[in-house]
């Protein structure tokens, strides 16, 4: 039960910050919101041990049972790492934006959607069930969205925004689709249920298919390539979100994903291929990216995309682990599934970091240009002391966290290409080889971030503020995240028992409980091949990265100037464009052109079935008439026909009445009492307002049409009456079911009254009048609001104000 | 009766449609008026003829006529006359705007 | 609207009343005979257009000091909520319920739910009616 507290606890509090803000607009605010995800982390931390010794936390609460779709809630070893870091990362975010955002800036704003996402985070790890899942995933990239955009003013975190909110809610869906796939194989939404049924699907001709659309979902959701081009432009966010949604939390999502299905998918050549190679490609071509640029922000995001493809990567390397013979070889591919969660609690601690130090750097300068910084390492040393922490971890330097994790990389890489069960030849190679050159462009960015900004010349001349150190608040943050980095280099096996391992067995549960799966991590292991490719990462960045003025024209040839940004706008901009022109094609702005649309289709699609599938059978049998009847039947006629062709428009209301007031007594011969009162009643009241009317309106002229224009109003009009008449004919020969309405003749038993008719509108189908009520007050509203309410001659238009 | 009660509603849906093609405002809210008509009819007849009692328990013992389409008319009856109202009251305010009841030349009319 | 019709004035005054009680008879009787809340609610609203028609606004609503608009609304919350009370105590949404009970002047009389929900119809009728004629008329 606590479980599902945990999940809605930060919505509760999303909802109740409003109120909140009311009482306490300024930024002292942030501390109750910081309350949040300190208790939720505490509360996590408490059930560490027993997670660690095997024990899950589950809890269902029945939602839409008859769909299969509960509130299923579990945690194990895999989602406690997420929730920990969606909680520890959120409370020092959280902290870091106190200090961070001005009290100018709507702060009720922004920490309700840190909430809405911080729940909706906690509810994508927790689920379960996949359609809950899926609900809580499409509500982060809506908090997303709406936390990119919170600069709404700028034209840059609009378009930002709504990048983001297509490219992941585009893969959202196809993820949806997915998972709807899986259902009509496995009859079940649960995960755990799917993963016991795993091995009979994969024979199902669903499951490639259902494979491809999970991983779409993944991809889009955690930038890899070609999906990354989000990520950039979604840095217009404030600082604080970055470092949360956009390097810790969000876009692990789709590692998250990828992980959960590794016991499904995993140990097919497909899913083999498809991870490993989009992650390394991402690994490549983010680092190349991030070398080039100038703002210090997107160097990080294209940082970060290509460090999510490291750890996509290695998810696909070890889920060759499923597929391979002997126990050792399981064990010793398993262990890139290892690194690669290991390696993403080290990423979203060093990038954490940076991010923060970069946001310090742009609050204090105003800039984060690193062609207008340098020198600020005598005026910020906590901060360049920080920055370098995490730049070298990063990098892949002793004695920081990221060492440990990219030797692992190398030894997983150099694993998969000695021996997978996929190939035999030397395509496997690749992966070592192209990891070990994004490595390289790997370090060359995080010298850029620490000599570009705080080594080298100031360049006072560039920067209008006198920057100094940031205040202490802003501070706490990073430095509790460099403790980590430097902590965790120190005793990973700390982290490797308690957080990582228990995840294994959620990733590969054909392995758990063999020895070995849990690896025991060594800063020094000797001279072997991953620590000969660090040291050969260190000589060949440190060289290119002296030489690199004289290289960087290189980014100005195809392919490497190439941008996916321009494939993007050219299909957003095609579809408007393209959409703008078909529409402007049809829709005249003529109100009789739609009508001409819609009796035309009507025709074509009722009349042309009713006449080409041969159910056109009048039934003429005539039954007794009276002549009373025949009477109204031709007055009704002739006032009808007279219609169109009166002078006065008095006249035509006044005929207008007629035909009301006659079908009045039609009803009466129907025997239909209650209609005949209400029609009458109703009928008075019309023509009243029509003469009401007529008060503002000017005397209707001769329709001065041209002849062909007439002649075609005539031929739709009789069209339209013809396939009218011969559809009523028709039906009327026809008694396919029986009527139901005997059931309403038991209405004194059933509903106490002895007047059918009414005891249908107000009992037996009650909602239909409720909500007729409600439209009929929606149109007096209406008509109250067009007259009252309108804007005063020469007073401006609404916008105006 | 009912082939003329069918026969009649085709008059008026032709009618109706006529109407609502045309350019002036108050000829086609007379259009949407008329075309309800057609319809409270249509279902009316096609509910069975006037084969049976009226549907009040207390005043017979059955058979009843169909009461379905009859509570069905009656909620339709009520939105035709709120649409109508609605109608009429757009169309006087286009006028007062726009100085003009043409549709024709409604699109033409730009606010400054 | 200002009419100065002496006979027409007199002769309303008590026809009026006459509409009155049909319309809340008809509102009344619609469980078992014809009528209901829309008949009762438009030969309401029927008898107040009819006022209007004779008198003028002002004088009108010195005696119904009524805001249209927030009859019809609350016409239409009453109708919506008389449902939801169904739907808190379990049943079905707008399930509605009735009774025998013997009252002492009335004697044994049937009660039933649907009363409230077809009042909350008759208001909305009225409200909007009047809402509709009313600022039509306001805008002359």
């Amino acid at each position: 039960m606590l479980v599902v507290l945990g999940v809605f606890f930060p919505f509760a509090a999303a909802g109740l910050i409003p109120l909140l803000y009311r009482l306490i607009p300024n930024r002292r605010i942030g501390w109750f919101v910081m309350a949040v995800p300190l208790v939720l982390f505490a509360g996590l931390l408490s059930i560490v041990p027993g997670i660690a010794a095997g024990k899950t936390a589950n809890v269902t609460v029945p939602w839409i049972p008859d769909a299969g779709i509960d509130l299923a809630f579990h945690i194990d070893g895999l989602s406690m790492i997420f929730g920990l870091l969606i909680t520890g990362v959120g409370s020092l975010v959280v902290l870091y934006s106190i200090h961070y955002l001005s009290e100018r800036e709507s702060l009720g704003h922004f920490y309700a959607y840190l909430l809405l996402f911080m729940g909706a985070m906690l509810g994508v790890v927790f689920s379960d069930n996949l359609m809950v899942l899926y609900a809580f995933w499409e509500l982060t990239s809506i908090s997303s969205f709406l936390l990119i955009a919170f600069w709404y003013h700028r034209k840059g975190s609009r378009y930002g925004a709504r990048k983001s909110m297509l490219i992941t809610v585009f893969g959202g869906i196809g993820m949806l689709a997915g998972f709807l796939m899986l259902y009509s194989m496995t009859g079940t939404f649960s995960i755990r249920e799917t993963i016991t049924l795993a091995p009979e699907l994969s024979e199902q001709p669903l499951y490639l298919a259902a494979m491809i659309l999970v991983m779409l979902g993944a991809f889009t959701k955690s930038a890899q390539f070609p999906f990354h081009i989000w990520l950039p432009d979604a840095m217009e966010a404030p600082t604080p979100v970055s470092a949360y949604l956009h390097s810790a939390t969000m876009v692990k999502a789709g590692i998250y994903l990828i992980a959960r299905f590794t016991p499904i998918f995993g140990g097919e050549s497909t899913w083999f291929w498809t991870v490993s190679l989009i992650g390394i490609v991402t690994l490549l071509w983010g680092s190349f990216n991030a070398v080039k640029q100038n703002d210090l922000k997107a160097l990080l995001a294209y940082s970060t995309i290509s460090q999510l493809g490291l750890i996509m990567s290695l998810l696909g390397f070890g889920s060759a682990a499923l597929a391979a013979g002997t126990d050792a070889e399981q064990v010793l591919l398993a262990q890139a599934g290892f690194a690669a969660l290991f390696y993403m609690v080290n990423h979203s601690t060093f990038k954490g970091l940076l991010f923060m130090i970069v946001g310090i750097v742009d609050h204090e300068l105003g800039t984060r240009d690193i062609r207008r910084l340098g020198g600020l390492m005598a005026l910020m040393p906590v901060s360049f002391t920080l920055a370098v922490i995490g730049s070298f971890s990063m990098a892949g330097l002793p004695p920081f966290n990221g060492f440990l994790g990219k030797e692992m990389f190398f030894q997983a890489a150099v694993t998969v290409s000695s021996g997978n069960p996929f190939t035999a030849d030397g395509a496997a190679l690749l992966f070592p080889v192209v990891g070990w050159i994004a490595s390289v462009f790997t370090f060359i960015y995080c010298m850029i971030i620490v000599y570009r900004t705080f080594l080298g010349p100031r360049q006072p001349e560039k920067v209008d503020r006198l920057p100094h150190e940031a205040p202490k608040g802003m501070l706490v943050s990073p430095a509790v995240l460099a403790l980590f980095v430097v902590g965790i280099f120190f005793f990973p096996n700390l982290a490797g028992k308690y957080l990582i391992g228990p995840a294994m067995p959620a990733v590969f549960p054909t392995l758990a409980g063999k020895p070995g799966l849990v690896p025991h991590i060594q800063a020094w292991h000797g001279f072997n091949t991953p620590l000969l490719m660090t040291i050969g990462v260190i000589a060949a960045g440190i060289i290119l990265f002296v030489t690199f003025r004289h290289w960087r024209l290189i980014y100005r040839f195809p392919p490497f100037r190439w941008n996916l940004d321009t494939v993007y706008r050219g299909l957003i901009g095609g579809m408007e464009t393209g959409s703008t022109l078909i529409t402007k094609r049809y829709m005249s702005g003529n109100l009789r052109d739609y009508f001409v649309y819609i009796y035309v289709f009507f025709l074509a699609a009722a009349g042309g079935s009713l006449f080409l599938k041969g159910a056109f059978k009048p039934d003429f049998r005539m039954e007794t008439i009276a002549v009373y009847e025949v009477t109204f039947v031709l007055i009704m006629t002739f006032a009808a026909l007279a219609m169109p062709f009166v002078k006065s428009r008095i006249t035509a209301t006044l005929l207008n009445g007629v035909l009301g007031y006659s079908i009045a007594i039609f009803f009466i011969f129907f025997r239909a009492p209650d209609l005949a009162l209400t029609q009458t009643v109703i009928e008075t009241v019309t023509t009243v307002l029509f003469l009401l009317c007529f008060h503002f309106l000017p005397d209707w002229k001769p329709e001065r049409a041209p002849a062909r224009t007439k002649i075609i109003n005539g031929l739709i009009a009789l069209g339209a009456g013809a396939v009218v008449t011969g559809f009523a004919l028709t039906v009327k020969g026809y008694v396919v079911f029986d009527s139901i309405s005997g059931y309403f003749e038991d209405s004194y038993t059933l509903a106490g009254g002895k007047n059918i008719v009414n005891a249908i509108l107000g009992d037996f189908r009650a909602f239909d009048t409720m909500l007729e009520v409600v439209v009929l007050f929606i149109a007096g509203i209406g008509v109250y609001t067009l007259i009252v309410l309108k804007a005063k001659k020469g007073g401006g238009d609404i916008e105006g104000k | 009766m009912e082939v003329h009660m069918i026969i009649l509603t085709g008059v008026l849906v032709t009618v109706a449609v006529y109407l609502l093609l045309s350019r002036n405002m108050i000829r086609m809210i007379l259009g949407t008026a008329v075309l309800s008509h057609a319809v409270h009819l249509l279902l009316i007849t096609m509910g069975g003829a006037a084969e049976g009692h009226v549907p009040l328990l207390g005043e017979s013992d059955g058979p009843y006529v169909d009461a379905l389409p009859q509570a069905l008319i009656l909620t339709a009856i009520v939105i035709s006359f709120a649409t109508t109202a609605f109608l009429l009251v757009l169309a006087y305010r286009t006028y007062e705007e726009t100085g003009t009841d043409d549709l024709n030349y409604l699109r033409r009319v730009r606010r400054e | 609207m200002k009419g100065n019709d002496v006979i027409l004035r007199t002769v309303s005054r008590i026809v009026v009343f006459i509409i009155l009680t049909f319309g809340v008879e008809l509102f009344l009787s619609g469980h078992n005979n014809p009528g209901g809340g829309f008949i009762g609610g438009l030969v309401l609203s029927s008898a107040l257009v009819l006022l209007y028609v004779v008198f003028d606004i002002e004088t009108v609503h010195q005696g119904v000091p009524l805001d249209f608009k927030k009859v019809a609304a609350f016409g239409a919350m009453l109708a919506v909520l008389s449902g939801t009370a169904a739907a808190v105590l379990g049943h079905p949404f707008l399930s509605q319920g009735f009774g025998y009970f013997d009252l002492p002047i009335f004697g044994v009389t049937e009660l039933t739910t649907v009363t409230i929900f077809e009042a909350g119809v008759a208001l909305t009728v009225i409200g909007t009616v009047e809402t509709i004629i009313l600022s039509i008329s306001k805008d002359v």
